[in-house]
């Protein structure tokens, strides 16, 4: 880990911060709350890689558990791990690290519709894998309870990998850092 | 610039270890779901808001970072109601009510650097996994520091973009952001090692 990746990692964490700032989508049918922070996980794995991705992530939650207001709304500290929800805040590292493992992989042949591919399998199913199983074990509802109210929320992130899809791909022709760094020695 | 939700008051509980504080929400966490009966928890929940008064804590900011997980308490509450009982779901929304409300009068007494601290006191077994506490607190304070900047930096863009008729198109908004922070990434990065830091060297802590 060198002093560069470190710097990546900081200001990834203070850019998933800023993306707290984009006021919500509301979406016409469903009146769900669609936010860029989570996109900002997607956008770290696909961005940054796997480590540097995942370490990101997990440096802006450090923070929002220290109690730092970053989290979309102006929210933070340790309650906001300990709702029904936590356990998609706690797949997030995780979500991150996916997605850059699977684009520094493909990352020659790294496209619109396998970036997509990639945010869809690492930021949305993984994440529902995490997130479902808490909410059903902490509120006590049982699995299918659980999958059918949390569903509300996939048209919008569908959405989000999508635009995370195109932005990945954009910056890798604009600004590559995976592969730039991969000649380097950590 | 105060980046915290913490509010100084001068209450014993703001004087209590940032440590101690979060090994009682941890063993909270256990035991709220140890005790099966929602009515032992009327207690402890009495006890709660009992602390609240005693942390004075500013009970509008405390109900708005409690809303949004109040919403979704409430929908499960309901959930529960309608298909399995109603006292099942009173037990979870206390045990909900308890562990949020005991995480917020946390964050409202304590520094964010007392518990930054704590949380870097955390890492020092992790030392032989890996882990270098030193570069943890380097790329938590550049974080910190950067937050205010970054934001400062999307106000900026969405105006721009505004003056263009572009700040309802969120590519618009993201890319520019993407950039701006990858760029100063770099020049960051030259301004740390033009001053001669080797994170892989230990540095004596500056305190």
């Amino acid at each position: 880990m060198n002093t560069r990746d470190m710097v990546y990692i900081a200001l990834f964490a203070a850019l998933l911060a800023a993306l707290g700032m984009v006021p919500p989508i509301f979406l016409p049918m469903l009146g769900v709350p669609i936010t860029a922070q989570s996109m900002g996980v997607m956008l770290a794995g696909s961005v940054l890689g796997a480590r540097r991705g995942g370490l990101a992530v997990l440096l802006f939650l450090t923070l929002v558990a220290a109690g730092v207001p970053v989290l979309s709304g102006g929210r933070g500290g340790f309650g906001v791990f300990l709702g029904p929800s936590g356990g998609f805040l706690f797949a997030w590292p995780l979500c991150a690290f996916a997605i850059g493992f699977m684009v520094e992989r493909t990352w020659v042949r790294l496209g619109y519709i396998n970036a997509f591919v990639i945010n869809a399998i690492g930021g949305i199913f993984l994440m529902y894998a995490c997130g479902i199983p808490w909410v059903a074990f902490s509120a006590e509802i049982g699995f299918w309870k659980a999958f059918t109210g949390s569903m509300a929320f996939v048209p919008g992130d569908i959405l989000k990998a999508a635009i995370a899809a195109y932005v990945a791909a954009t910056v890798k022709r604009a600004y590559p850092i995976i592969g730039a760094s991969s000649g380097r020695t950590h | 610039m105060n980046l915290g939700l913490y509010v100084h008051r001068d209450t014993p509980l703001h004087r209590l270890p940032a440590g101690a504080k979060l090994a009682a929400l941890l063993a909270a966490g256990v035991i709220v779901f140890l005790i099966p009966d929602p009515l032992w928890l009327l207690p402890i929940l009495g006890a709660v808001f009992g602390l609240f008064v005693a942390g004075q804590v500013p009970i509008g900011q405390a109900a708005h970072q409690l809303r949004p997980a109040a919403i979704l308490i409430l929908l499960i509450f309901l959930v529960h109601g309608a298909f399995t009982s109603w006292a099942l779901g009173f037990l979870v929304v206390m045990r909900f009510a308890i562990l949020l409300l005991l995480a917020v009068l946390l964050t409202f007494t304590t520094r964010v650097s007392d518990m930054i601290e704590t949380l870097e006191r955390l890492l020092i077994p992790l030392t032989p996994l890996g882990v270098h506490p030193e570069k943890v607190s380097l790329t938590l304070s550049l974080a910190l520091r950067f937050i205010p900047l970054l934001f400062d930096r999307f106000t900026r863009i969405r105006e721009a973009q505004k003056a263009r008729g572009l700040d309802r198109n969120v590519f618009a908004l993201l890319m520019p952001l993407m950039i701006s922070t990858l760029r100063m990434a770099d020049s960051l990065t030259e301004a740390i090692e033009a001053r001669g830091y080797d994170p892989d060297r230990p540095v004596a802590k500056r305190r």
